[in-house]
């Protein structure tokens, strides 16, 4: 099965955004002069709390059912596993879609493709400056100047994360094994065969 | 809209659309009048006559806005100047005051640029009524979508504050039209959607002889900046690129520019700006890829505009592929003509001047 109710991926959204307006109180107010390894533990701690694998992440099928495939840690979409175009949007009250590995997500927007947030310098944040970054998760703008961020990426909750926290969590994604992978674009919706 | 179709235009809307006025890092706002007679355009009491103070201008290079015609004015607080030492960014003093008109017909809008007194920018839209008799304050946060009429046949977006910034900040100076090579004298004549220069317009020599621009380097006076190019269509289309992709395509020192490979900026203190623009576009693999495709590409096959990137991003309206990816609706043809022509005649990465 492979279709999320709306409520379902609403709560889970939703419980992320609550997680991670959590960690923002938490944070100690001289975090900025923190010292790298300092930095890079709390951005560590916020990538895990907030919920970033659950989608950057892919999942794979475990002994006891699906489960992150950390060789693949916040690489996003594998591109081993091609989408052609959008799920056929189911009846109501069902909307979204998902595959197997949570990296993929048909809905009324189209496909997205969760991105590849490792430090590779062709297809991941290699070449991306705290600039680009912060810009990014502010707007909702990819590369923090392009189209728009498309769901499920909870960009309304995380817009409101701090500097100090945006710094800590790019900090430790350039600390993680870079992994080419290069995620492809995002599909449109498939209006034609949705009648 | 069936029920069904509102609670999905709702949720993408709510999910993906990209708003808000991020909160930390972007300055507190001085509080802006509500109507665009009040910001100091016009005189007091009217909406149609432009102070004299004000110094009108046009860029060489316009960004391309649908078609719509345009009129720009600057203002500078009395005794003050621009600083040109870098003449690739220009520092404005606090106080200096922009103004763009956007007309489709009639006036739709009119944006506003002001520099606070702490150096940081500030950004709003004024839409006109239907009269014509003000214009007042857009929703900072949303910006204001306007239906198409019988004047205009298509849909109008009205900027919201972060859309301006998403554009203006990723420059190394928020104010993008006003700068060496826009007003440069010595005027593009194939530049796409130029106004020929008017006796008098303002330029770097005129700016500089009215006291408002100093310490402009003498050899851009001399001998005014120009795209240095193999041909008048290269120029001409590198100009384009600089007016309407470089302020995101950039390498800027604060890094704001797009992590993507395609550099398009050219700076009148580098000679090589040319050199650089073409090294990164002319067989360069793209990122971008076909929709459902994993086949490479690249920005520039010189003499296959068909299979290059570039155009056919130009081309498309698609959210996820347009480029630029806001402030336009309609595809503009005279410059695809233009790119297209230019990539046909098989560009070279190293250039000389023509």
């Amino acid at each position: 099965m492979n279709k999320f109710k709306l409520s379902v991926a609403c709560y889970a959204l939703a419980f992320a955004a609550a997680a991670f307006a959590y960690a923002g109180t938490a944070l100690s107010a001289d975090s900025e002069t923190a010292s790298t390894p300092d930095k890079v533990a709390r951005g560590k701690y916020l990538v895990t709390i907030a919920g970033c694998n659950d989608c950057h992440t892919p999942l794979k099928m475990g002994e006891n059912g699906p489960e992150p495939d950390w060789s693949r840690m916040l690489s996003g979409h594998p591109e081993s596993i091609p989408v052609k175009s959008a799920a056929r949007v189911p009846d109501e009250p069902w909307l979204v879609t998902t595959t197997a590995t949570t990296t993929a997500w048909s809905g009324p927007w189209g496909v997205s493709f969760t991105a590849n947030l490792t430090p590779d310098a062709e297809t991941g944040l290699g070449r991306w400056t705290f600039r680009n970054f912060k810009d990014t998760i502010r707007t909702g703008r990819h590369m923090g100047r392009g189209r728009a961020i498309l769901p499920p990426m909870p960009i309304p909750m995380y817009k409101h994360m701090t500097d100090e926290d945006l710094e800590a969590v790019f900090s430790y994604l350039r600390t993680i094994p870079a992994i080419k992978n290069r995620v492809p674009e995002p599909l449109p919706p498939q209006v034609a065969s949705n009648p | 809209m069936t029920s069904k179709a509102s609670v999905i235009a709702a949720i993408v809307f709510c999910l993906s659309a990209p708003s808000g006025a991020p909160g930390k890092t972007v300055p507190r706002p001085a509080p802006l009048p509500q109507r665009l007679s009040d910001t100091g355009l016009y005189f007091k009491g009217s909406t149609t006559a432009v102070r004299p103070e004000l110094i009108a201008f046009s860029p060489q290079y316009p960004l391309w806005s649908d078609g719509a015609t345009k009129r720009r004015w600057i203002e500078l607080p009395p005794g003050t100047f621009i600083d040109a030492s870098n003449p690739d960014a220009w520092e404005f003093p606090a106080g200096t005051r922009l103004w763009k008109e956007f007309s489709v017909g009639r006036p739709v809008e009119t944006r506003f640029i002001e520099r606070l007194a702490d150096g940081s920018w500030t950004f709003a839209a004024y839409v006109w009524n239907e009269d014509g008799t003000d214009a007042i304050l857009a929703p900072a946060e949303t910006g204001v979508r306007l239906a198409p009429t019988e004047t205009r046949a298509t849909r109008y977006t009205v900027p919201s504050e972060s859309d301006c910034r998403a554009c203006h900040e990723g420059a190394a100076v928020p104010v993008l039209g006003f700068s060496a090579l826009q007003l440069s004298p010595e005027r593009d004549p194939l530049a796409p959607h130029a106004e020929p220069a008017k006796p008098g317009a303002a330029d770097l020599r005129t700016l500089v002889a009215r006291g408002v621009l100093r310490n402009l380097p003498k050899t851009l006076i001399d001998t005014p900046p120009r795209i240095a190019s193999t041909s008048p269509i290269e120029r001409a289309a590198l100009g384009y690129m600089q007016g309407n992709c470089a302020h995101c395509h950039n390498e800027s020192s604060e890094g704001a520019g797009v992590p993507v490979v395609a550099k398009l900026e050219q700076k009148v203190s580098d000679p090589k700006s040319t050199s650089l623009v073409l090294g990164s576009l002319i067989g360069s693999t793209s990122r971008f890829r076909g929709a459902g495709s994993n086949a490479p590409t690249q920005l520039i096959v010189p003499g296959q505009s068909h299979t290059s990137v570039l155009p056919q991003r130009m081309r498309s309206r698609d959210p996820r592929v347009q480029m630029p990816p806001l402030g336009t609706s309609v595809p503009d043809t005279e410059a695809l003509a233009l790119i297209e022509r230019w990539i046909n005649q098989e560009p070279k990465k190293e250039a000389t001047d023509e």
